[in-house]
């Protein structure tokens, strides 16, 4: 398969799965209806899931950490030494972000987080991870070839600067904290944020200038 | 267990296609089977380490050609036959034939909020000290277990340095087999690129794993 034939329509846009959509859709369809029949699931419960990831935990909360660290010394520091209680101080806390760690990128260290076991990852501040961010392409190649990996999300690094890959192998979760850009003194923590992707904050995207962003 | 979900360094997989806009969701089935998966979590009845590996045990071209709700279905089912809370004949005909087991609890829509900013943290204080310093030199063991374990293949057997002890934390190689939690200290350690890859090498990479402390060896 190559990039190119990969079709990016939302109701079939992860190539992995196509061929089993509606095998898919009959089987999690049985699976709810056993469950529901045993009053082992409230269906009122899944939506308000669902509803949680849609509307309220995402890479706006992330955006939010980095932009208060930039603008922060004091915080940026305690997001150092103990990431999980300065951003829970903001309210950002829970289901797979139990244990945080940030890692600040550098001039010489760019930062790139990947789980090449499973899918590891910090939802209570990046929300619900892409789906290439738990495929096997992405998984496989950002520890052996970060710089293709970045080069395909249109990345591309100096060749002296040093890719650190963290590879989620155990219960922290780990924030990456881009550099600030440049020309952006006089912006808002709120302004900030708006810069902050969530692909700076996993490392396969720099934070954008306030140039790009417009 | 050597599976097909431990894919670091592995070639052939294709490109990583991002896609631009990508919506949470890319099916309304995706949105169930997130919502199930969580509530059935809920029920106390295994861990997330049985969870993981129960994923990991699906047939390679199966875990491989899936995507990822999917993968999380499969395993979900495999959990709660393997638990008594469904059958197969129950699976393949969609509707309950007999009552199964208990849980300890079923999520409620008003538990959900509290449920979901507790999480579950496994963290745990243990008796002993650590057995590894910030700055040393350590040697990752040399195992293929046919169990869970999270040190992957492409970091055994290699020499990396402890960057950080990061506290101790539920052993999953033990937890996901029902044999407790046997928490272990747990370190950040750091391989150049050439340690892990060799010839070829990108020359400006680091790797870094976090490896329970039975990883690893004294150099």
């Amino acid at each position: 398969m190559s990039a190119h034939d990969h079709g990016h329509d939302h109701d079939h846009g992860d190539h992995h799965h196509d061929n089993h959509f509606t095998d898919m859709e009959a089987r999690v369809k049985a699976l709810e209806t056993v469950l529901t029949e045993k009053g082992l699931i409230d269906l009122a419960a899944i939506d308000a899931i669902v509803e949680t990831y849609e509307t309220k935990i995402g890479p706006r909360n992330g955006a939010r950490v980095v932009a208060k660290a930039w603008v922060d010394p004091d915080f940026a520091e305690w997001l150092k030494r103990d990431a999980t209680a300065a951003i829970a101080s903001l309210g950002y806390t829970g289901r797979q972000g139990e244990h945080m760690r940030a890692v600040f990128n550098t001039a010489d260290t760019h930062n790139l987080v990947v789980c090449t076991l499973c899918s590891c990852y910090p939802w209570s501040v990046l929300g619900l991870p892409p789906v290439w961010y738990k495929a096997p392409p992405y998984r496989s190649r950002a520890v052996i070839d970060p710089r293709g990996v970045l080069a395909e999300f249109g990345l591309t690094l100096s060749e002296d600067r040093r890719i650190r890959v963290w590879d989620s192998t155990a219960e922290l979760r780990y924030l990456v904290v881009p550099e600030r850009p440049a020309g952006t003194d006089g912006l808002s923590e709120e302004e900030l944020a708006d810069l902050v992707t969530r692909d700076s904050m996993i490392g396969t995207g720099l934070a954008l200038s306030p140039e790009t962003q417009r | 267990m050597n599976g097909p979900h431990d894919l670091g360094g592995q070639h052939g997989l294709g490109p990583v296609a991002p896609e631009t806009n990508e919506p949470y969701f890319h099916a309304e089935w995706e949105k169930r089977a997130l919502g199930v998966t969580l509530s059935c979590g809920a029920f106390g009845a295994w861990t997330i380490d049985e969870s993981r590996h129960a994923r990991e045990c699906l047939p390679p071209a199966t875990y491989l050609s899936a995507s990822y709700y999917e993968i999380w279905t499969r395993a979900l089912e495999a959990l709660l036959k393997r638990h008594g809370f469904v059958t197969q004949a129950e699976l393949d005909g969609g509707h309950m034939l007999e009552k199964g087991a208990e849980p300890k609890r079923v999520l409620k829509a008003d538990m959900v909020p509290a449920a979901l900013a507790k999480g579950g943290p496994c963290d745990r204080p243990v008796d002993a000290r650590p057995r590894f310093v910030v700055g040393e030199r350590v040697r990752t063991k040399n195992f293929n277990p046919t169990t869970h374990t999270r040190l992957p293949r492409y970091a055994r057997a290699k020499v990396g340095t402890i960057e950080a002890v990061q506290g101790s934390f539920v052993f999953p190689d033990d937890n996901a087999h029902g044999r407790g939690e046997n928490a272990q200290w747990l370190y950040t350690v750091v391989f150049d690129g050439d340690e892990i890859w060799g010839e070829g090498a990108d020359p400006t990479l680091i790797v870094s794993i976090d490896a329970w402390e039975s990883y690893l060896e004294h150099l």
